[in-house]
């Protein structure tokens, strides 16, 4: 018996959401009172996971894994499992974790729950809290299967250190042919992703048109944020749909969500709504939005978004 | 070539989320029923396979009689057939192996499913499907061509997208971007017609038992009052000294 973690890297650096699951992880072997293991792909500085509490790391190093495949990186992970022995086998919920996840449980014959936001709440029988309803509601899940697997939700657990060492060793799993080939990838490098980022600003149809996100863009800037935007600012092409936020679109779960000129329909609320805390700037003092805040401004973006922008310069040249 | 697209039938996105039986079952009371966003868009993909390409589609859900009128939509639309897997659909692995069958049976080049439905959110159905039955897998995927055997499919990746070359047999785990939302249709009465007369088999489900299931529900605990502010000093103070995120 033992717990397994996969720990994604880009790169060859370990991304954020690797040490939040490998801290939660460790939390789950401790209560079980086994070792936690380590799975990486293709990454360095794999000692790093020991300050999160990984006892070992299964270094892979392959160079036809360079590029994501599913079904590739969902067999070496699956063997890892195996090799290890583990009876919980903890992903994060990146698109790339979120894409190979369903294909692991298959091949581990085991039961699998997505978007959790808790330690188990019980282990016998494994009782797991998880967001449904597109953060609407909570359900506690019952899995039956001897191989659990677990998708943590983004910022559910956060980062804990423990002072141990890992111990790191090589495995080499046996990989088939695949069938699918990445032909290219388009991602701007030089911007903060909405899945990575901590502090998101987004905007609405307040701001009458693609012409004026300037200043949303500044603001990201400064903040070292993402941007992102409503619904109907992505149907009418303002902005690409990579940004829009909400039930059909992205889920956000930053510790800081900035909502400029957007109403606050029921399907965006959702999509926010793990978010930790949320700023809304509207005109419209009746605006849905005012009811999910934390903090709220009732007043023109025109004019208070620059005022914003300037003070927060200020503020990060003072505080740098 | 085969279309087979998978229905989800779940509460409108407008829905006020309840529960019932001491929190451990969904409050159908007072919900309006639909076919999946996610899945909605992949239907549509699938009518212009049909419309350009010659493709035959067929839709498939999981549940009880109580799910019929969405797949009657799903007929309105334009999809030639329907199946109905009569069996509660409890959790994704269970939905998948039900599915399975009917695409094994089936022997479809294309099943297209959501990347998630919106009311269990598991996200898993798909990657589980495509696993079982040996075919290639496409997850969050925003744009689709086949030609003959071969697939050219773009994924949404963190921060951008991804261009995949695959091939048949190939499922998707599809979402807004395969069509656009003003591309989606909503059935006239010619179509509404036709959906009644179209063949819509029930079918038993194979026997299985849930790997997981749900045991009650909760709702977030309400949040206090928003703290509004007049000047942007005031924000900035907030945020830095009483939020501690800037």
């Amino acid at each position: 018996m033992s717990v397994l973690v996969y720990t994604e890297s880009e790169n060859g650096s370990f991304k954020k959401t690797a040490f939040e699951v490998v801290s939660y992880a460790k939390a789950i072997a401790t209560e079980l009172g086994t070792t936690l293991t380590a799975v990486s792909i293709n990454a360095s500085n794999t000692s790093q996971l020991g300050v999160y509490g990984a006892d070992k790391v299964l270094e892979i190093t392959n160079d036809s894994l360079a590029n994501f495949d599913s079904q590739a990186y969902a067999d070496a992970i699956s063997q890892a499992a195996t090799s290890q022995d583990a009876t919980v086998v903890v992903l994060s919920q990146t698109a790339n974790a979120k894409f190979m996840a369903p294909l692991v449980a298959v091949n581990l014959e085991a039961g699998y729950v997505s978007n959790v936001v808790a330690l188990p709440k019980s282990i016998t029988p494994f009782k797991i809290k998880h967001s449904v309803y597109t953060n609407k509601a909570f359900s506690l899940t019952q899995i039956n299967t001897p191989v659990k697997i677990i998708g943590l939700g983004k910022n559910a657990y956060g980062l804990h250190e423990t002072s141990a060492a890992a111990v790191s060793e090589a495995f080499s799993p046996t990989l088939q042919q695949s069938n699918t080939k990445v032909i290219s990838v388009d991602k701007a490098t030089d911007k903060v992703t909405i899945a990575d980022a901590e502090v998101v600003v987004s905007a609405g149809r307040g701001l009458k048109g693609p012409e004026n996100w300037g200043m949303i863009e500044e603001m990201a800037t400064i903040l070292g944020a993402a941007t992102a935007c409503s619904k109907p600012v992505s149907d009418m092409g303002w902005r690409s749909h990579g940004e829009h936020v909400g039930q059909t679109g992205k889920p956000v779960a930053a510790t800081l969500y900035i909502a400029i000129g957007i109403s606050g329909a029921i399907q965006h609320l959702a999509g926010i709504n793990s978010s930790k805390i949320k700023v809304v700037i509207n005109t419209d003092p009746e605006a849905p939005f005012f009811k999910a805040a934390d903090y709220g401004i009732v007043g023109d973006a025109f004019e208070i978004v620059p005022q914003l922008n300037e003070k927060l310069k200020a503020f990060k040249a003072q505080n740098a | 070539m085969k279309i087979l697209v998978c229905i989800s039938h779940v509460p409108d996105t407008t829905s006020k989320i309840n529960f019932a039986d001491n929190d451990t079952k969904f409050d159908t009371n007072g919900v309006n029923f639909v076919i999946n966003p996610n899945d909605e868009f992949g239907l549509t993909r699938a009518m212009w396979f049909k419309e350009k390409q010659g493709a035959s589609v067929h839709v498939v859900n999981v549940g009880g009689p109580e799910t019929e009128p969405t797949l009657r939509k799903a007929l309105a639309i334009g999809a030639d057939e329907a199946i109905r897997i009569d069996t509660p659909a409890t959790d994704g692995y269970s939905v998948a192996l039900q599915l399975a069958d009917v695409a094994q049976q089936g022997g479809y080049d294309l099943i297209i499913g959501g990347r998630e439905s919106i009311d269990y959110n598991g996200g898993m159905v798909p990657g589980m499907l495509a696993k079982m039955i040996g075919a290639n897998f496409v997850n969050t995927c925003i744009s689709l061509e086949i030609e003959g055997s071969s697939a050219t499919a773009i994924r949404e990746i963190d921060g951008g997208k991804e261009t995949l070359q695959t091939t048949l047999p190939l499922v998707i785990g599809g979402q807004k971007g395969l069509v656009e939302e003003s591309d989606l249709r909503i059935p006239n009465m010619r179509g509404i017609m036709q959906a009644r007369s179209k063949p819509l088999h029930v079918k038993q489900g194979v026997e299985q038992s849930p790997r997981s299931q749900a045991t009650t529900f909760e709702k977030p605990a309400p949040r206090g009052a928003v703290k509004l502010v007049d000047n942007v000093d005031q924000l900035i103070d907030l945020l830095h000294n009483e939020a501690k995120v800037i």
